[in-house]
């Protein structure tokens, strides 16, 4: 490649970098707006006729504090040149998709926990909890029959054992389900 | 009056159950301290949900047997296979390792065994001694310096950031904002709720906390997809013995670096935000400094793992000093204890020691039956470490997960608990990602509700603000909390700009002020002490430059 071409190249790519905005600075403005949103919700925070120190004065100050600091942060962040990981690495590794396949496993949890607890009422903390473990260990740890066997078993025996030392031992009545009473079981 | 509230609380500790989950705990935490990664902090986190059920002093005797577990299970992935389960046992491996790899392997175990004993012994005599003391000054007290004590452990979040101060303190405020969600103590107002019942609540300290430690941590465990499928270490079957009696008398016979390494533990301890794994690389250092043959330090020499692991033991004891005394915690793992103690309606303070002397001293007792408990079930739970190593990672992840959903239900048999374990789990994996450390966060969540239950206090009183600057503690702690947001500057700049050489002399002076306005004639003995001190050190300080100029 030519050096001229290869200079051009490289100018493209550092104007497109500078373009993008630092890490930092979308986190700082981010934290800014989520500060902001605070203290006008602040206003809503009902003031009683007794006591001397209003309810809304403690969370004011913190939010006080937590602008300064946030300012601060965006100060900083705008000062400090675009990093590695601000723009260049996502543009290398594909952007959102390249995002997504990083953070695929984490991200399968976090499904895989929301749909837990928002069948909870359904499935109950047994069958539910033996669920998500199975689902989690599968997601995780691959699906070849034989590790489907072996989760299986795995989720059966942990999630019995557990929901047995808190049901039995520690007296807690853990969440049953529409499902377990259905089926006419109970504890 | 301590032996009277010593039987108190062998009344309290000595009974079977307590002692069995005392056993469970330690055990739980010689096998988590042993696995990389997996930290005492979220040990003792997830032996929360098993406690609140329990006795406030059962409680916190089980979470202090994981707590001293931990800190000696470090030593076994440390010594066996060189890579440290805690970073309090990182200096181990420098001598254990190679001593293990020499073939005496049953030897180095002993030695971290019974250095790991004897630190932590000595330091739970220094805690049952000074505590109670040290505690006196706590009945002082006025709000003002409450307040003023609790702002100065806030500012410690700023020593917990590490290299990026503003991120500790950004992360130490979200804290103290997460802590004013939901009905204020005070007025019994709710605020922040949106109109959303979930949130006219409030935020439960456990699920927060659970969700934003132990959850976020697993999400970065399992992460990446093929360390996720691996084995917790690579290690083959190991048959070890180890060797108590040879590596008793050998740790012995090494007293004055024995305690001098504890000594350096439980002073490290006290230091808020210092905690065992500074300790352990300071003692070592120490020892290797003293020593008459510091060229053997490195290849598996005794002293090398007498020191580290005598002082990351020893730490426990200087930290629970902090928490008993003063109503503050110096690290995560007390933060978390001091966390359990509100559950129980125990509201930490600096008069707690006086005001609930049969708990504060079944904490004291915990400590020291710990660290017998664990002498005994290293052999054990060595055994045990070997099958746990087999384990891959991702099976743990997913069945501690499950754990915690459960855990955080049983606290008040609400599944909203759970949805805020799940919330938390997602910001603490944000946090981590985006460079924000946890522990601020933390802090903030335990001590918001205390600093401004004492602000109200204060201001009920008099709405004179000038107070917080006139009472001489409260003038104290807050000159302290300067000094402490500075610290970490301090610490960066420390050798290479000027102004870090007045740095000392500057908090010598500073804290002589309040001194002298306090009542009596020690403590403006010891402020005339500390001017004298100060003024040498800026005389030293300003040496260097004369030198230059010229």
């Amino acid at each position: 490649m030519a050096p001229g071409r290869y200079a051009i190249l490289v100018n493209r790519k550092a104007d497109r970098i500078m373009s993008l905005p630092n890490r930092d600075t979308i986190i700082a403005i981010g934290l800014l707006f989520f500060t902001g949103v605070l203290i006008w919700a602040s206003f809503d925070i009902r003031s009683p006729d007794y006591g001397t120190l209003a309810p809304s004065a403690w969370p004011r100050s913190v939010l006080g504090i937590l602008l300064v600091f946030g300012l601060i942060y965006l100060f900083q962040s705008l000062r400090a040149s675009p990093g590695p990981e601000s723009g260049e690495e996502s543009v290398e590794r594909g952007g959102l998709a390249g995002w997504f396949v990083k953070y695929r496993n984490p991200l399968w949890c976090y499904l895989i926990y929301f749909l837990f607890l928002a069948s909870l009422p359904f499935f109950g903390a047994l069958i539910g909890g033996i669920l998500l473990v199975f689902l989690l260990l599968s997601v995780l740890g691959g699906f070849a029959p034989r590790k489907l066997l072996l989760h299986g078993a795995i989720a059966t025996i942990s999630m019995g054992a557990m929901w047995s030392i808190f049901t039995f031992g520690l007296r807690v009545i853990l969440p049953r389900g529409s499902l377990f009473e259905a089926m006419g079981l109970s504890f | 009056m301590l032996i009277e509230n010593l039987l108190g609380a062998l009344g309290e500790i000595g009974n079977i159950q307590t002692l069995a989950f005392m056993i469970v705990g330690a055990t739980a935490g010689l096998i988590s301290g042993a696995i990389p990664g997996f930290t005492i902090a979220m040990a003792v986190v997830l032996t929360l949900p098993f406690t609140f059920g329990m006795p406030p002093a059962q409680g916190i005797a089980t979470m202090i047997g994981v707590f001293v577990g931990g800190l000696s299970g470090g030593l076994m992935s440390g010594i066996l296979t060189g890579i440290p389960g805690t970073p309090s046992s990182v200096a181990t491996t420098f001598d254990g390792f190679p001593m293990a790899r020499n073939g005496d392997p049953g030897f180095a175990l002993g030695l971290g065994v019974w250095a790991s004993f004897f630190g932590g012994i000595v330091s739970a005599v220094l805690l049952i001694a000074v505590a109670p003391q040290l505690a006196r000054i706590g009945l002082e007290f006025q709000p003002w310096d409450y307040f003023s004590l609790v702002f100065f452990a806030l500012t410690i979040t700023a020593s917990l950031a590490g290299q990026n101060l503003i991120k500790g303190l950004i992360a130490g405020a979200l804290g103290l904002l997460i802590a004013t969600f939901g009905e204020d103590d005070i007025n019994g107002v709710s605020r922040f709720d949106f109109g959303i019942e979930y949130l006219q609540e409030g935020f439960a300290f456990l699920p927060v906390l659970i969700g934003l430690f132990a959850f976020s941590r697993l999400m970065t465990d399992v992460r990446d997809p093929r360390t996720a499928t691996m084995a917790l270490t690579e290690m083959q079957n190991v048959s070890i013995r180890i060797e108590h009696r040879r590596a008793a008398l050998t740790v012995l016979k090494s007293w004055g670096n024995l305690i001098r390494s504890s000594l350096i533990g439980v002073f490290t301890g006290i230091l808020p935000a210092a905690g065992s794994s500074i300790s352990n690389v300071l003692a070592y250092d120490q020892a290797k400094k003293a020593s008459k043959t510091p060229e053997k330090f490195g290849d598996g020499f005794p002293d090398g793992i007498i020191a580290p692991e005598s002082a990351n033991n020893a730490t426990a004891g200087g930290s629970l000093i902090t928490m008993m005394a003063l109503g503050i915690p110096g690290d995560i793992i007390t933060a978390v204890m001091l966390g359990a103690l509100l559950i129980h309606d125990v509201i930490p303070s600096p008069s707690f020691i006086t005001e609930a002397p049969v708990l504060a001293y079944s904490i004291f007792l915990a400590f020291f039956i710990a660290n017998f408990l664990v002498l005994g079930l290293q052999s054990g739970a060595l055994k045990l470490f070997v099958l746990v190593t087999r384990v891959r990672m991702y099976v743990l992840a997913a069945v501690i997960l499950a754990y915690c959903g459960i855990g955080v239900f049983a606290l008040h048999n609400i599944v909203s608990d759970i949805w805020t374990l799940f919330i938390f789990g997602i910001v603490g994996y944000i946090l981590r990602n985006l460079g924000f450390p946890l522990a601020p966060v933390i802090l903030g969540v335990v001590l918001g509700p205390i600093a401004e239950k004492w602000l109200s206090r204060s201001l009920a009183i008099s709405t004179d603000v000038s107070m917080f600057f006139t009472q001489p503690w409260s003038l104290f702690f807050v000159i302290a909390s300067v000094f402490s947001l500075l610290f970490t500057l301090y610490q960066r700049d420390r050798g290479k700009k000027p102004w870090t050489r007045f740095y000392p002399p500057a908090l010598m002076l500073s804290l002589s002020a309040p001194l002298f306005m306090m009542e009596g004639v020690v403590r403006p003995v010891v402020a005339g002490g500390l001017i004298v001190f100060g003024l040498y050190l800026l005389y030293r300080a300003q040496k260097p430059q004369e030198v230059v100029e010229s």
